[in-house]
């Protein structure tokens, strides 16, 4: 599907809202050159290519535990660096005693992540996280709430089973279309991690290629789950997989397992992105998710992205935060920026 | 820019270290004189050092005079024995105080080795300093344990300790530490390009309350190191820089008596194979030849990639290579920072200007601020193993790149060079790893992963990297002697043809044992042996530099004996004392006769003994798996030497040569002997044991001839590995001075005499073993 005809709806929505925040009025869209990029179709399952692929674990960590001390922004470059995370977080919710009250509260923030004072003092008024998160139920006093706000945020509903993913098949996709019908433009499916384990590559392709067709003109993003996964070289195996059977994004964790996103997870992911798009021209996005509550974390990743997959990457199009109090830490670490003094948490909205 | 502008760029923009508080103490303390009996000296002829990213004078220090290193050296001289007398805990409070002013002044000391060398922030921040603390720690603990573990050894004495630019205060610890845990005193000179954090380090030494004398610090240029290394009162030279320079110092010191070690350049393989994680693998080489602007001896310089993923690595080599910033090396986010001098800067340009077109050049399009010393990192493929750049070290940020086929070829591409540092592995194969690793011809070998050091892990060469380790258990080696003061050598003639003869009727001539077989010798001249009563015992050849030669050759065609198990090599060792002991009251008699004593049989009885001893040793004497600080285990392996030429003494003709033999060839070395000048038939008759013993041919050679004559040619074997010199013959200096040229292990007697009743254990297995330090980083 191709983005620049405008026949994704997704694609427009982000426009609209990249346009809403970070372009000045009146000025031509014309400088957001990844929208014309084209949608990752899949390709063939590569056996060859997936059994190739290795993940050396320490020389992961080494690369991981170094970067931090070798990228650093400071002052008016981490502001922007830090404003730029919060442009890419799906801001998220995932409880079993959400409400719709829960939810409008969670837009509103997500609508204004930051102090409207703050966010003017930054010069980066209309400045909103890149989507809401939410469960299939949620999805609509999200979108009534958006309605509402007159905003155009993306709202992504977690599906397929989440977060283990063992609902029958037939239902899994069903739960995909309910979402999409229900307005969600981006699906979180979370894949079968005993296709993983069992080395069921094909099993796992398969199943991608029929979450991703459900999905329609929704992107989907493909939650591994990679706390599950035993290691870091399936993880590698398990993101090519999922990026030959069509998936827009993939995805660290639920958020529910015992490890979720972690830098050298992100580092395997993230080189199995670049290979994918060495090898076909196609650019699928990012997405750690649980584990990121940390301002100086965000700013890893994001050095991380710029190191290892490029600049093109670092837009809410090709990279998303799933973090629901990373918000907050950047709230102050801003505040801190823009009056010299450390900040505190009551004086920042909660969603 | 605005916050807007770079929330669309998202550059990283600058992320400057405050160089202040080490401008103010720069301020405060220079211009620097020496620091000597634990005083700073007033200065003396000065000259500038520079900070190399900008060119800017840092202090001007002090050139030293041959008069304030005599000065620096007496300090060391009268301190030394009170320093070695105190106990161990004390050594240790002392090295642990040192350890924690390390830390407290860290920062300090990272910004200033960063001005004055020019390596990233980042670089003296997280991995020199860091590692030096740990140093000092380290051995504060050997200085507690020496006198438990090491009863038996004690301080050479006055340390003179020469150290290069490119890990300035890591050098220093690295020499400084273990020589004063093991009671020495030091006088220690830095480089001239970087002598700051050693003036700093004089002042730690002050607040750390370390006695005067005991660390004394000169600055200023090689002229200051001759003046070291040629002093009289100096016991032990520690030198690290480039083998040119070592080689000098071999020479100089030659036949002084000063314990040597070296730690000197390398051309190191980094071998990538094609099941390797390739990413991993490339961001490896950001480690091995971009780390310190590739201005590391160990640097992985060379690489060697599988042909089926050549193409797919140097490209993605390139694209990484393409996200390096270059730049001023106080700027936080700096992956490589300035060369250390202009003349460096033009060494490493002339280098790659002169040896380019043997390949195809990349440059990092990486901005390079307009002024100070930056190189950009380079790449340079397609190069044969023939071309200059693959076999000179550049020690700079220059890569050269070729292609081998097969795990066989990967290892003869790698050990194609007169270098043997390091080297790196990379493959996903255990038994890969693990078999490539004992080829390699390195003293530390790197499994997936690059350039990591730990004070507990021995580092050092082999071939013209140098000889010695440093860190470990074995570094001590360096820094101490056996306990105990040996007794001049009386030298023994040979017994002189009497007026009347007596001559059997049966004519025995004795041959060399080469390659197995009896073998008569090249220049085609014998000598009579007598037997002090006047009897006629034999005659032997006099071998010649073409039997050396041949000696060498047969030698090193039974290579198969370094990898045959320690159990068989035990086994042999046991038939050759079995058969010898078969034989007991026929050597006793010969050493009777040649010597006219009668200590025969009770030296024959101990030679059966030592071969016990080493046929016991032969799978007993461990390496060791290292605590490093990493999930991984750093295995210090131990290794033959590889093949030994020995000069056997004239006291115990054939318990001499034993005692040199066994030790050698417990361990897998081959051996060419050189049996007692002036009894050498012991060892003749000592062949005809050893051919019934199972040992392979060529394992142990023999000669018999002069050894002042033998001497020059045997050290000089430009393909031998070591020369051990226990001759009764004053061949030590020739030994060591001709020893330069390849830079072979040497271990001389200095014309002492030892006991060779008791002449045996773990000080001969350490000069039959290389210690290797293989890292093996793991987890899935």
């Amino acid at each position: 599907m191709d983005h620049a005809k405008g026949s994704n709806v997704l694609s427009e929505q982000r426009h609209d809202q990249k346009q809403g925040h970070s372009v000045p009025q009146g000025q031509a869209p014309a400088q957001l050159p990844q929208i014309a990029d084209n949608r990752n179709p899949g390709i063939d399952l590569d056996m060859d290519w997936v059994r190739a692929a290795q993940a050396n674990t320490s020389a992961i960590e080494r690369r991981c535990a170094t970067l931090p001390g070798r990228r650093s922004v400071k002052k008016e470059h981490q502001a922007a660096w830090l404003l730029k995370a919060i442009s890419m977080i799906d801001l998220t919710t995932l409880s079993g005693d959400d409400t719709p009250g829960r939810v409008r509260r969670l837009v509103a923030k997500a609508v204004q992540p930051v102090r409207p004072d703050l966010l003017e003092a930054l010069d980066m008024t209309g400045l909103t996280t890149g989507a809401v998160c939410v469960y299939h139920d949620m999805i609509e006093p999200a979108v009534a709430t958006l309605d509402q706000l007159g905003a155009t945020l993306p709202v992504a509903a977690v599906s397929t089973g989440f977060p283990a993913g063992l609902s029958p098949f037939h239902l899994r996709l069903e739960e995909i279309r309910e979402s999409v019908k229900a307005r969600a433009t981006e699906i979180d499916i979370v894949i079968s991690r005993r296709h993983v384990l069992t080395g069921d590559w094909q099993a796992l392709y398969d199943e991608m290629k029929a979450f991703r067709e459900a999905c329609g003109d929704a992107h989907v993003k493909a939650i591994l789950a990679t706390g599950e996964l035993g290691s870091l070289r399936n993880v590698a195996r398990a993101s090519l997989v999922c990026m030959m059977a069509g998936a827009d994004f993939i995805k660290t964790s639920t958020g529910k397992e015992s490890v979720n996103a972690t830098l050298p997870v992100s580092l395997v992911m993230i080189r199995a992105i670049r290979d994918y798009f060495e090898a076909t021209g196609y650019r699928v996005g990012y997405k750690p998710a649980g584990g990121i509550s940390k301002a100086k974390d965000a700013i890893t990743y994001l050095a991380l992205i710029k190191e290892e997959l490029g600049d093109e990457w670092l837009t809410p199009h090709l990279f998303r935060f799933g973090a629901s109090s990373l918000l907050g830490d950047i709230e102050r670490q801003l505040e801190h920026h823009l009056t010299g003094h450390y900040s505190a948490g009551h004086r920042h909205p909660i969603g | 820019m605005t916050i807007k502008e770079i929330f669309e760029t998202m550059d990283y923009g600058p992320a400057p270290e405050s160089a202040k508080e080490a401008q103010d103490w720069l301020a405060e303390n220079a211009p620097f004189g020496l620091y000597i009996n634990g005083k700073m000296t007033a200065p003396g002829d000065t000259f500038a050092s520079k900070n190399p990213a900008n060119g800017e004078e840092l202090a001007q220090i002090t050139q030293a005079t041959a008069d304030e290193v005599d000065a620096a050296v007496t300090a060391a001289r009268k301190a030394q024995g009170k320093w070695a007398g105190l106990p161990g805990h004390k050594r240790a409070q002392y090295l642990y105080a040192l350890a924690r002013l390390m830390q407290k002044h860290s920062r300090l000391f990272s910004v200033l080795e960063t001005l004055d060398n020019g390596k990233p922030i980042r670089e003296s921040r997280d991995v020199d300093i860091p590692l030096v603390a740990r140093h000092f720690y380290y051995h504060a603990g050997m200085a507690q344990l020496q006198d438990a573990e090491l009863p038996d050894r004690e301080a050479l004495g006055v340390c003179g300790q020469i150290i290069p630019w490119n890990f300035p205060l890591l050098m220093l610890a690295w020499k400084v530490a273990p020589a004063i845990a093991m009671g020495n005193t030091v006088v220690l000179k830095p480089a001239e390009y970087t002598s700051l954090t050693a003036l700093l380090f004089a002042q730690i030494c002050e607040e750390a309350g370390l006695p005067k004398g005991v660390v004394n610090i000169v600055t200023g240029d090689g002229r200051v190191g001759e003046a070291i290394t040629s002093h009289e009162q100096i016991d032990k030279i520690a030198f690290t820089g480039s083998t040119e320079v070592g080689r000098l110092i071999r020479r100089a010191t030659a036949g002084t008596g000063k314990s040597l070690t070296l730690e000197l350049g390398g051309k190191s393989p980094y071998i990538v194979f094609d099941d390797a994680d390739i990413d991993s693998a490339v961001e490896g080489l950001v480690d091995a030849i971009w780390f310190n602007q590739g201005q590391v001896c160990c640097a992985g310089s060379r690489l060697l990639v599988q042909e089926g993923i050549a193409d797919r690595f140097y490209t993605k080599l390139k694209a990484r290579m393409a996200k390096l910033r270059v730049g001023d090396p106080m700027d936080k986010c700096i992956d490589v920072g300035a060369i250390v001098d202009p003349v460096q800067l033009q060494t490493v340009t002339t280098l790659v200007e002169a040896g380019k077109h043997q390949g195809e050049v990349y440059h990092a399009p990486c901005e390079l601020p307009a002024n100070g010393c930056y190189y950009p990192p380079t790449l340079i493929t397609g190069m044969s193993p023939a071309a200059t750049l693959m076999q000179e070290e550049i020690f700079g940020p220059v890569l050269v790149a070729t292609t081998f086929r097969t795990p066989s070829e990967a290892v003869e591409v790698a050990n194609n060079t007169r270098y043997g540092l390091a080297a790196t592995v990379w493959t996903e194969n255990v038994n890969l790893a693990l078999d490539i690793a004992p080829k390699l011809v390195a003293g530390v070998v790197w499994v997936n992963g690059t350039n990591m050091f730990d004070a507990a892990a021995g580092f050092g060469g082999v071939r013209e990297s140098g000889f010695g380790r440093e860190g470990g258990w074995e570094g001590l080696m360096a820094y101490t002697k056996p306990k105990g003061d040996a007794k001049a050598l009386k030298p023994i003639a040979p017994v002189s043809a009497p007026k009347d003869a007596k001559v059997d009727a049966l004519d025995r001539t004795a041959k060399f044992y080469v390659g197995g077989k009896q073998a008569r010798p090249d220049g085609g001249y014998s000598q009579a042996i007598w037997s002090p009563k006047g009897a006629l015992l034999g005659h032997v050849g006099v071998a010649n530099r073409k039997d050396v030669r041949n000696a060498v050759e047969a030698a090193h065609a039974a290579k198969g004996w370094a990898k045959s198990t320690a159990h068989l090599r035990a086994q042999i060792l046991y038939y050759i004392g079995e058969n010898l002991s078969a034989r007991a009251d026929e050597f006793a008699a010969r050493i009777d006769a040649m010597t006219g004593g009668k200590s025969g049989a009770k030296e024959v009885e101990a030679a059966v003994s030592r071969l016990f001893t080493y046929a016991a040793w032969a799978d007993k004497y461990d390496g060791a798996a290292k605590p490093v600080p990493m999930r991984g285990v750093a295995l210090a392996m131990h290794e033959p030497v590889g093949v030994i030429g020995g000069f056997c003494p004239d006291e115990a003709p054939l318990l001499g040569l034993v005692s040199l033999m066994g030790p050698a060839i417990a361990m897998g070395n081959r051996v060419v002997l050189v049996a007692s000048e002036p009894y050498p038939l012991a060892a003749t008759d000592f062949y005809q044991v050893l051919e019934t013993s199972d040992l392979p041919a060529g394992v142990v050679n023999i000669l018999t001839g002069s050894h002042v004559d033998l001497a020059a040619p045997m050290a000089g074997h430009l393909n031998l590995d070591a020369v051990w010199a226990q001759s009764g013959a004053d061949i030590s200096t020739i030994v060591e001075m001709e020893s330069a040229g390849n830079l072979k292990r040497t271990w001389v007697n200095n014309a002492r005499a030892r006991d060779w009743l008791r002449a045996e254990g773990k000080e001969f297995l350490a000069h039959a073993t290389e210690v290797k330090t293989v890292w093996v980083p793991y987890g899935e």
